[in-house]
């Protein structure tokens, strides 16, 4: 834009100068080059493509690499092709462990959308100390994860857990609960357990979107004849679409990779019910010292989380009414 | 169609008082301009009317049924926002159709509906774009257009050209106007621009700091306002002002700073040595003999007329308009007189009309 504006005095001088001479005289380089645009923006870019290809790009090509060798910790590997994901495609703790991560990232985000939705809803009502709640909703994201992990950790111990003390305190059950020693209960827990690490970042980001949602559309549709639920239907869901669709893509893509929580909660256990990729990844390869292999798993989330990129990018991009032209 | 009415009204928000007690009558059918500075409390009202503020005290009807405890979508009003408030998500049509949408009219009824306030706002080949894709008048008329499918008891419209330029403003004045000629639709429409106001309604009511200054036909208020507030609203260029007092010697006569003397009716009179103000439009001061002086400090020809601001002796400032094309200098000196029964004369301490 800037180069546009900048060039056409000098074209309209060119003009005006051909009158007295005949041949225009060519700018030098250097000028031409400051005006060209795709210089431009090829040298404002340059630095941020630089640092993306030094601190993204090549540990991202280590990992690719090795999943190709048979390295361990403390020994270069040797190339031996796709002999690693041969291995896994035959490991049945591989594809639990590819089932666990499906189902703990579905389950959560679904979670954490209707949750995070019905929160932000309730944030943009008018209530008294308003910014007060907005602050609290944001503690558990500001909580260090390894810090709240460990909470959790209290809270589902099989001997002293708050939840299970309660529940008998309250006569509504008479044993503990095995929280993280059972299969179902312990994926429960884990998935609980991010819900509510994630329910911040999906509430203040949907607040954010709501509050860009124009009182006076509201007022219309009011007079227009709609009730609440109509209102929140036809105005405040459509409009909001396009924050959702941004806020879920990074809330999946968290969730897809997380780690910590499930390091400090079960380690993936039980009998590796609550193993995710990202967890067995990190037993194979740092702790079982199979460098290879550990790749391998992690390269192999590859294709998920490219999918749930791309799904958003062409599945949920600009909507048509927010194309064309600006105010 | 309905009638509204409007029995003192007020409203605060907290502990301040917006509404000092507001009471207009508005009859079926009819066109009403609320009209005042800015902050006066107008969109106050408007939105009081269609239920989206409530009524601290007093009580607004439409109809014959008083509706302070009606929710927005039982009154059975339309409104046009500043804004337009189009739904952006919404192509032209489906903005339109919403009402009906929501009261599950039958489709083959909501598209000749539809299709006919599109075809009366020329809003036809625009029925599938997104308001984006607008421009401002268009984007106007679908917010009219959203109105008019409704076909409600009262329109209401709050300052809908304000976002407008001059030369689509004045086209869409006599479009609005039109269409409710053609709808008769009882109209409340708000504004801030006096001349909206003067053209376009049956009746305008003047408000200021929440109360009502006068109600009354348009010409009325131009040729007899209440008080100094109207009068000095109404009008442009406004209404010159002349402070001074009645003249008790010889016959009545208005006497005003630096020796300036005006002849009166004798029924215009008040007692002898009252403070007062003498009002006379620009267009009613003409060139005379006899007149008080005033020494021109700026001419304006605009082609049809030429306008002169001077100054009094007594330093008031005086707007003159002639039609005639007078050669006039600034630093002249010329004389101005009114006719007796052209001017207005407001007590000079309470500003109502005399
Ligand atoms: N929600 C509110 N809370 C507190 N004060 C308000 C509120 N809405 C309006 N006011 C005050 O009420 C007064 C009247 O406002 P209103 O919007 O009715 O003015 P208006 O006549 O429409 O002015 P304008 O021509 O600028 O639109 C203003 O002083 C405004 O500050
Ligand atoms: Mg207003």
């Amino acid at each position: 834009m800037r180069s546009m504006v900048e060039g056409a005095p000098t074209k309209e001088k060119r003009m005006a100068s051909t009158t007295v001479a005949e041949a225009p005289p060519r700018p030098p380089l250097a000028k031409r080059l400051q005006e060209s645009r795709g210089f431009l923006s090829f040298g404002f870019m340059l630095p941020a493509a630089l640092l993306l290809l030094v601190f993204l790009t090549y540990p991202l090509g280590l990992g690719v690499w090795l999943g190709f060798t048979d390295a361990r910790i403390g020994r270069p590997g040797i190339f031996i092709g796709l002999e690693n994901y041969e291995y896994l495609w035959d490991d049945s703790v591989f594809w639990l462990s590819v089932f666990n991560t499906l189902l703990y990232t579905v389950s959560a985000s679904i979670l954490k959308f209707m949750l995070g939705l019905w929160l932000a809803l309730l944030l943009n009502e008018n209530l008294p100390l308003k910014s007060f709640f907005r602050a609290v909703v944001l503690l558990p994201w500001v909580v260090p994860t390894v810090l709240s992990a460990i909470a959790f950790w209290w809270i589902y111990d099989s001997q002293f857990s708050i939840i299970s003390w309660a529940l008998i305190e309250m006569g509504i059950i008479d044993h503990r609960i095995n929280f993280l020693g059972d299969p179902t209960n312990a994926r429960a827990s884990v998935i609980a357990a991010n819900v509510w690490r994630g329910i911040p970042f999906v509430a203040i980001t949907l607040l954010a979107g709501l509050q860009t949602i124009p009182q006076s559309l509201y007022e219309a549709a009011t007079l227009d004849g709609a009730s609440r639920w109509q209102l929140f239907r036809y105005v405040t869901l459509p409009l909001l679409t396009p924050i959702i669709a941004i806020t879920m893509t990074f809330s999946v893509l968290f969730t897809f990779t997380d780690f910590q929580l499930i390091y400090v909660l079960t380690r993936g256990g039980p009998v590796n019910a609550t193993h995710l990729m990202a967890t067995l990844s990190f037993q194979r390869g740092i702790s079982g010292g199979l460098l290879g292999e550990g790749a391998a798993i992690a390269v192999a989330m590859i294709p998920f989380l490219l999918a749930a990129i791309l799904f958003s990018y062409f599945g949920l991009q600009r909507r048509k009414w927010q194309q064309g032209g600006g105010d | 169609m309905a009638s509204v009415g409007i029995r003192e009204v007020r409203k605060s928000f907290g502990s301040t008082e917006i509404l000092h007690g507001v009471s207009i009558d508005i009859v079926d059918g009819e066109f009403v301009t609320l009209v005042g500075p800015s902050g006066c409390g107008k969109s106050t009202l408007l939105r009081m009317i269609a239920g989206l503020e409530g009524v601290t005290s007093g009580q607004i009807s439409i109809g014959e049924r008083v509706v302070n405890n009606v929710a927005p979508k039982e009154r059975d009003i339309a409104m046009v926002f500043q804004n337009y408030a189009l739904y952006p998500h919404m192509t032209v049509a489906e903005n339109m159709a919403f009402s009906l949408k929501l009261k599950n009219a039958a489709k083959a009824e909501t598209e000749a509906r539809v299709q006919r306030a599109a075809e009366i706002l020329g809003l036809v080949p625009l029925l599938s774009r997104y308001p984006r894709q607008l421009s401002g008048g268009q984007r106007q008329r679908v917010a009219m257009g959203r109105a008019i499918v409704r076909d409600p008891q009262v329109f209401l419209f709050d300052e809908p050209l304000s976002n407008l330029d001059a030369k689509l403003r004045v086209a869409m004045r006599a479009e609005i106007k039109e269409l409710h000629q053609r709808l008769k639709t009882t109209t409340v429409y708000v504004t801030h621009d006096q001349i909206e106001a003067m053209t376009m309604a049956d009746k305008i009511v003047v408000m200021h700091d929440g109360i009502v200054e006068q109600i009354g036909r348009p010409l009325d208020l131009y040729d007899r306002p209440d008080n100094l507030f109207v009068a000095s609203f109404i009008g442009s260029p406004a209404m010159n002002f002349l402070h001074g007092e009645i003249g008790s010697d010889g016959g009545p006569a208005f006497h005003g700073k630096g020796g300036v003397s005006v002849p009166l009716n004798g029924a215009a009179g008040a007692g002898g040595g009252t403070p007062v103000v003498l009002g006379a439009r620009p267009e009613h001061l003409k060139l005379s003999d006899d007149g008080f002086p005033v020494e021109i400090v700026v001419v304006e020809p605009t082609g049809s007329e030429i306008q002169i601001i001077g100054r009094t002796p007594g330093g008031e400032e005086i707007v003159a308009n002639f039609r005639e094309r007078h050669a006039f200098e600034p630093g002249q000196t010329v004389k101005l007189t009114v006719e007796p029964n052209l001017i207005h004369l407001f007590n000079g301490e309470t500003g109502k009309r005399l």
